[in-house]
């Protein structure tokens, strides 16, 4: 066992990633010397040489498109965005090409990459770095998205996405970069596998990436008031594990959905519909959502108003109905 | 070597813009005392040339009579722009790759794309009618520019695994103003990656003229700045147009980086069949430019050279008329589509939740609802 970063299993992926394939490259901005903004590519350029990990112009559409490029020759690009707002600039290469080709071409040319994009907030970053971007990724058939909140489902999703043969948004929680764990590295469950963090028969807590702690602190404190909650998180939101989540809300009967990014028309609103259109029988309330607000994401100051704490997941907890029997003393009467 | 191993100063400087563009012909075939620098094609490789003009004008003609029948949804017609298709497409080598755009139609089918495979986007049946990995032909972009990134990160993926392969980047007039046409001239720079970006300046994007998209000297100039080997050309010149291709694939192919070339040509046609050229162009303009037709100029030269006869002449005719009678006969032969298809390329393998969706497509063509 040795303790680890997140930053530090995703380094440790990329590290044995560029050992194993000789086909394997790094690129981005300031991913060279510097060893990128978090530290993720400590060291690669050093130990793997420029022509493994090497920095590029200051140009995400660029980045991007030459790493098709270099897909379609036979490389496997891991490309960093520097932050999720900075990513934008490449939206297109990313909707139009990297999702598309292998459709475009009916198999023949595929562009298969790891595009990793620091992810959400909770860090007191100024504005433009602490954007979730999800809803935008999950929207576009082609890419698969996923989402650690383990140091362990770091290193294991990061090697899963760069062994997969389609193109992979990879999103890096920032507030989880200097989390810590004791483990040793190795494989857990693959892209499109859910996992229940934590068993309970009451309520089921949908997570992921960054919001998956906060379920955990939620179900930790509505046990104290007697309440069984089940956490799942979600790892993969393309694609997507129906079939754990729906078993678990059939066994609870009461679901609440957990994101950072704003509500409206965002990656819960989706997963809340599924999971009514599969549990409707077995559900004792409407699925909630608990979300950052509809706003442009806030400055430092004030993201703790915006971003979903536990607080706010007990109050929706608290909502869903647990009065299976009615209290017929306070029945009007006519 | 490194990836950031800086590009030697002197190196692009050999390949520099000229004032105006490069031209050997006259507008009547006539040769011109031109100071060009580059070696004049054999009179062989311009009859090839030629032939391949002839059958481009035709299959062109062809395409914009089955869109007119109703066969195509859309054809952006390249007539005009014979010489700079099919010069781009005659120079480069088997190994080497293209990434066109939709108006580089006649550049694919000399390179060899069976027509109707490569009609099968504007046909309808398939976003990519034709196995690009077979011809080395990337699926023909449509949104500008995008492909000049590919082309590049390609090109460069394919030197670093010492492969002898070149790119050739196709994009207009209007491509020069997006961000990719910047972001790959200069990736390709930093990286010297062995791709040539040819420029068809035909004058027009869709409505708006050339003096709306940039002010530069010539659109090649926007080379210069990102220390990238540059010329311009008269892209109704088949024979400047063929001895600048050289010279770029020549250029490029010896690893002294990437290259601009600008062929200032015209588009006689409409942007598709879909726009009325009427309204932004003259008439006037339209019958200038016929007067500098490629295919033509090229003629009078080689008529002159004792090359062109008029049996050799014929003989093309009837050939290119043949392509063409099977053009309509393989467009007029409607092709099967497989709703399974719909699922099968989005992913490696179908997620969970394409899996519902083909069954639920499957059950309603079963009930007799879709067909």
């Amino acid at each position: 066992m040795t303790t680890i970063t997140m930053a530090g299993a995703l380094n440790a992926a990329l590290r044995d990633a560029l050992t194993e394939d000789e086909k394997v490259v790094v690129f981005g901005e300031d991913v060279g010397t510097l060893g990128g903004v978090f530290r993720v590519t400590d060291g690669l350029t050093r130990d793997f040489g420029d022509d493994r990990c090497f920095d590029t112009p200051l140009a995400e559409s660029g980045i991007v498109g030459f790493a098709i490029g270099m897909a379609m020759s036979g490389y496997k690009p891991v490309v960093e965005m520097q932050f999720d707002a900075f990513a934008y600039p490449a939206f297109e290469q990313i909707v139009s090409h990297v999702a598309k080709l292998r459709n475009r071409t009916r198999g023949l040319l595929t562009a298969p990459m790891v595009i990793r994009i620091p992810f959400a907030g909770g860090i007191g970053g100024v504005e433009h770095h602490c954007d979730s971007s999800e809803a935008y990724y999950t929207h576009t058939p082609g890419l698969k998205v996923v989402s650690p909140s383990t140091v362990a489902d770091a290193y294991s999703l990061m090697r899963d996405a760069i062994a997969d043969p389609d193109p992979v948004i990879f999103l890096e929680p920032k507030r989880l970069y200097f989390s810590k764990d004791d483990i040793e590295l190795g494989k857990t469950e693959p892209i499109g596998t859910a996992v229940v963090r934590r068993g309970g028969t009451d309520v089921t807590l949908l997570a992921y990436g960054p919001t998956v702690s906060v379920a955990m602190q939620s179900a930790e404190f509505a046990a104290e008031d007697g309440r069984s909650v089940e956490v799942i998180d979600l790892r993969s939101l393309n694609p997507f594990d129906d079939e754990t989540v729906a078993a678990s809300v059939r066994k609870t009967g009461r679901c609440i959905v957990i994101q950072e990014a704003q509500g409206f028309a965002g990656v819960a609103a989706e997963i809340a519909s599924r999971v009514s259109e599969r549990c409707f029988h077995h559900l004792h309330a409407p699925v909630l959502r608990v979300a950052g607000l509809d706003i442009p994401y806030p400055a430092p100051k004030l993201e703790h108003f915006h971003l979903p704490s536990a607080d706010r997941v007990l109050d929706a907890m608290d909502r869903l109905q647990w009065n299976d029997a009615p209290d017929l003393s306070k029945a009007v009467t006519v | 070597m490194t990836t950031v191993e800086k590009v030697p100063a002197t190196s692009y400087q050999q390949f520099m813009p000229a004032d105006r563009p490069v031209q050997y012909l006259a507008p009547d075939g006539t040769g011109v005392d031109s100071a060009a620098r580059y070696a004049r094609p054999s009179d062989e490789r311009l009859l090839e040339m030629y032939r391949s003009m002839v059958h481009g004008r035709r299959f062109d003609q062809q395409a914009t009579a089955l869109t007119k029948q109703g066969r195509l949804a859309v054809y952006p017609s390249s007539r005009g722009q014979e010489a700079c298709q099919i010069a781009a497409a005659l120079c480069l080598g088997e190994q080497d790759w293209m990434f066109p755009t939709y108006r580089d139609s006649m550049a694919l089918a000399a390179r060899g794309i069976d027509q109707v495979e490569l009609l099968g986007m504007l046909a309808g049946y398939w976003h990519c009618g034709y196995d690009p990995a077979a011809y080395k032909v990337a699926p023909q972009c449509t949104p500008l520019a995008t492909q000049l990134l590919h082309a590049t990160g390609f090109a460069y993926a394919e030197a670093k695994q010492g492969r002898d392969t070149i790119a050739l980047a196709f994009c207009g007039d209007g491509a020069t103003s997006e961000g990719d046409f910047h972001e790959a001239l200069n990736f390709a720079a930093v990286f010297r990656a062995p791709v040539i970006f040819l420029v068809q300046n035909n004058g027009f994007a869709i409505s708006v003229p050339l003096a709306r998209q940039s002010a530069a000297p010539s659109l090649s100039h926007k080379g210069v700045g990102y220390g990238i080997g540059s010329e311009q050309v008269d892209g109704n010149d088949p024979v400047a147009m063929m001895a600048v291709m050289d010279e770029a694939v020549k250029y490029v192919r010896a690893g002294k980086g990437p290259v601009v070339v600008e062929a200032h040509t015209y588009r006689m046609d409409a942007h598709t069949n879909a726009d009325d050229a009427t309204r932004y162009r003259k008439a006037d303009e339209v019958e200038g430019w016929l007067a500098r037709d490629p295919l033509s100029r090229l003629d009078s030269y080689l008529e002159g050279r004792g090359i062109l006869t008029d049996e050799l002449r014929e003989q093309m005719t009837v050939s290119a008329d043949a392509d063409a009678a099977a053009l309509r006969a393989g467009m007029n032969v409607e092709q099967d589509v497989d709703p399974e298809d719909l699922f099968r390329f989005v992913y490696s393998s179908p997620t969970p939740g394409l899996t519902e969706q083909r069954n639920q497509v499957a059950a309603e063509i079963a009930a007799g609802e879709l067909s």
